[in-house]
């Protein structure tokens, strides 16, 4: 994950308090969402950025999870979403968020 | 319980993916407010 949004990440979850914040990912290969999971439950697997050895424990989902499309608007889905998720491994994508949910975070 | 409404939601967005912006569409139809919105390049 981009360095910046690192440092931006761990200055708002400090400020607003992590129960209170969910991550949203709309990463295309399950690789990438399975890393940036990571670094916002866990902690920068990398070692590069500030989140590393900094557990966030935040709740993170992808876009196209079920439990979180189903609160969202369904014509505002189909117009922002639905052409991705047709080309999309959906089922990759959410296999890696949800593992790391439930591995990383402490809500 | 529903997820999304009433969090304060961080969006990480992909340019080849669904970006950050759809993203934060999608969140506030369900009731969320948007802190911080990227679209990364993963490439």
């Amino acid at each position: 994950m981009d360095l910046q949004n690192q440092a931006r990440i761990k200055e708002l979850t400090e400020g607003i308090g992590a129960e209170n914040i969910i991550v949203l990912l709309g990463t295309a290969e399950p690789d990438t969402a399975s890393l940036i999971a990571e670094t916002v439950t866990l902690g920068d697997p990398t070692f590069a950025g500030s989140l590393a050895g900094v557990p966030l424990g935040l709740k993170v989902y992808h876009i196209i999870e079920p439990e979180i499309k189903a609160e969202i608007d369904p014509a505002v889905y189909e117009e922002q979403v639905a052409m991705m998720e047709m080309v999309v491994d959906v089922d990759g994508l959410i296999d890696e968020v949800s593992k790391m949910r439930q591995d990383g975070s402490n809500f | 319980m529903l997820i999304l409404a009433d969090k304060k939601i961080i969006i990480i967005g992909d340019r080849d993916g669904i970006p950050g912006p759809a993203i934060a569409e999608c969140a506030i139809s369900a009731g969320a407010s948007i802190i911080f919105t990227t679209t990364e390049c993963f490439v």
